[in-house]
């Protein structure tokens, strides 16, 4: 469903600031494959996954998704393909907008913008139905401007939102990482159920391992702009932090990894 | 107070003009959240556009509807500079402004400014707005409904509807996305170049077609005519946001409440000017009263903030 082929990123070329975020990146995904990534900070998660969705151009290197070559393609045209949810509650949705109407938005991802109505009475129905899944009570306030919601709240909203017309791809960059540990379990949570009632094929990115090994099925590791561990299947299943870390020494031949891991 | 009595319906007339400029301001300062100066040349150039054409014997609402068109342009060409060349949008806007104003003497014949013939009746009585008319419908030499207050109350009316239903169509919504939040958008497949460009579109045709009418009211069209316009339409968009803000909250209501923002300002310049102030000083004036008004919710925020909830958003 993705192949990210050879993908070189380098910001600031030329500058003293000069950053190779991404280096040979190559990841292959199965249909319906539930991936999480982990890495240290600065490892080029965030970097991949908006290369995928084309934030701006790569270097070199090919991004198909579904089969279709996208490396071309600016943002929004691949938005088409993609659902995102991003590590900051504030950036999934248009806060003066109502939550209906951030959800007849997404509703038409992909689609030609015309001169219709921006919603329809059936859609409204079926909102509150789908909203019933995050169990946040965001059924009943389907007209509440969504600046008034919480950073949860808003975050679920932007995981229904992404997922409302199924995505080929379903990116998730720390999408948990700015909420406090109850409302993150809760998002989490939907997450799964969502994923898994759709069968998504999912990249998501996450700064907790043990959340890495519990979530998905297949989980890799990033280090210096590529992949560094990839595990899947039964392996995975039975993985633990601690084989983790020392997969992480291994393939980064450094033991200050630990900490960095552990606490980035 | 019998002089500022006699001036209101004026006033009024005016700023009901005025406040159709102002509406296209709110669209691109509040919707799409982008200060466009492109207004204090594309107002004029409305009024240039009607002036020649409807002087050379045009029909009225042709001349009209050129003076809509070549605000658009002069919107499209802004939108492009931000969008297609990378400029900042108060730049593009600027630069579109000084270009319009070599633009604008050239439609106007190289003249700096271009009078209607109102002094023949048949001209005035084609037109839809004159101050004549102010004075006229009252002591009947004109209809009643010839009062510029009805007329350009209906055009507002009837532009307002329009409005309200486009910003409720898909295109609108993804417009309205695109000032809101832009990432959010580009996430959800707009274009928010495309949205932008056509926000700025929209806004400079009602912009202009505010200055056809101006241009009609005052029976000529002068080269500066829209200088400052960005201040008043700020400022009648400020007006309306303070008093009327927090009672109208339907959109078309907001909508209305720009207007009478604008009426309200021409309501308070005709006071100012029957104390006796100097009319020259109307435009530092102007841009004191802006100032404090963009400066009074700044440093609510800042200094007087209430405990605000998390993920609140001032901009609602
Ligand atoms: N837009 C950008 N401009 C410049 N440098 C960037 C940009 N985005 C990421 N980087 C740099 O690329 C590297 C990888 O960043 P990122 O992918 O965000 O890491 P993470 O794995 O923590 O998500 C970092 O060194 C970061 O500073
Ligand atoms: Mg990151």
């Amino acid at each position: 469903m993705l192949e990210i082929k050879n993908v070189y990123k380098t910001f600031n070329a030329g500058t003293v600031n000069e950053k190779t975020a991404l280096q040979n990146l190559c990841l292959h995904l199965n249909p319906g494959e539930f991936c999480t990534v982990i890495g240290g900070n600065g490892a080029g998660k965030s970097t991949m996954l908006n290369a995928v969705a084309g934030v701006w151009p790569v270097d070199e290197g090919q991004i198909i998704i579904g089969g279709e070559d996208v490396t071309k393609l600016p943002e929004y045209k691949r938005a088409a393909y993609l659902g995102r949810v991003f590590q900051d509650p504030m950036m999934g949705t248009a806060p003066t907008m109502q939550i209906e109407e951030n959800l007849a938005l997404a509703a038409r991802r992909g689609k030609s913008r015309t001169l219709r109505a921006s919603i329809t009475r059936a859609e409204r129905e079926e909102y509150a139905e789908r909203l019933k899944i995050l169990d946040l009570g965001l059924e009943d306030r389907l007209t509440s401007k969504v600046g008034l919601l919480s950073g949860g709240q808003r975050q679920a909203l932007t995981l229904l939102m992404a997922t409302l017309k199924q995505p080929k791809l379903l990116l998730l960059d720390e999408h948990t990482a700015a909420l406090d540990p109850k409302t993150a379990a809760k998002v989490l949570d939907a997450t799964d159920r969502i994923v898994e009632k759709d069968r998504l094929t999912t990249l998501m990115i996450t700064h907790n391992m043990r959340d890495a090994i519990a979530h998905g099925d297949r989980l890799i590791m990033m280090y210096n702009g590529h992949i560094v561990v990839d595990v899947s299947g039964e392996e995975k299943k039975r993985l633990t932090v601690e084989q983790l870390l020392a997969l992480f020494s291994q393939a980064s031949g450094s033991d200050e990894a630990d900490d960095k891991l552990l606490l980035s | 107070m019998t002089g500022f009595l006699s001036a209101l319906p004026g006033a009024v007339s005016q700023g009901l003009i005025w406040g159709i400029m102002a509406i296209g301001v709110y669209i691109t300062y509040k919707i799409l959240d982008i200060a466009d100066l492109t207004v204090d040349g594309s107002f004029c150039t409305g009024g240039a556009v009607f002036v020649m054409l409807f002087g050379s014997g045009a029909n009225l609402w042709l001349a009209l509807l050129a003076a809509l068109l070549a605000g658009m342009l002069a919107g499209l060409v802004t939108g492009l500079l931000h969008t297609v060349c990378g400029i900042p949008a108060i730049l593009a806007g600027i630069l579109t402004q000084l270009g319009l104003y070599s633009v604008n003497m050239a439609i106007m014949d190289f003249k700096a400014s271009v009078a209607l013939s109102i002094t023949n009746g048949e001209t005035l009585n084609k037109l839809l707005v004159s101050l004549r008319f102010v004075k006229g419908a009252l002591d009947g030499s004109f209809p009643f409904w010839r009062h510029p207050i009805i007329v350009v109350g209906l055009f507002t009316a009837v532009l307002i509807g329009v409005l309200y239903w486009f910003f409720g169509t898909e295109l609108g919504a993804a417009l309205r996305a695109t000032g809101s939040n832009q990432n959010m958008a580009r996430a959800q497949g707009i274009n928010t170049d495309r949205t932008k460009v056509l926000g700025l579109v929209i806004s400079n045709g009602l912009v202009a077609l505010s200055g056809a009418l101006l241009c009609q009211y005052n029976g000529a069209n002068e080269i500066n005519v829209g200088r400052g316009a960005i201040v008043i339409g700020l400022a009648a968009v400020i007006i309306g946001e303070v008093l009327l803000g927090k009672v109208f909250r339907n959109f078309a209501l907001k909508l209305l409440t720009v207007s009478i923002g604008a009426i309200i300002y021409y309501i308070v310049l005709q006071v100012v000017l029957a104390l006796g102030l100097n009319p020259n000083y109307l435009k530092f004036l102007s841009a004191l009263v802006v100032a404090v008004f963009l400066t009074i919710p700044y440093w609510k925020g800042k200094y007087f903030a209430k405990p605000v909830k998390r993920g609140g958003d001032a901009n609602a």
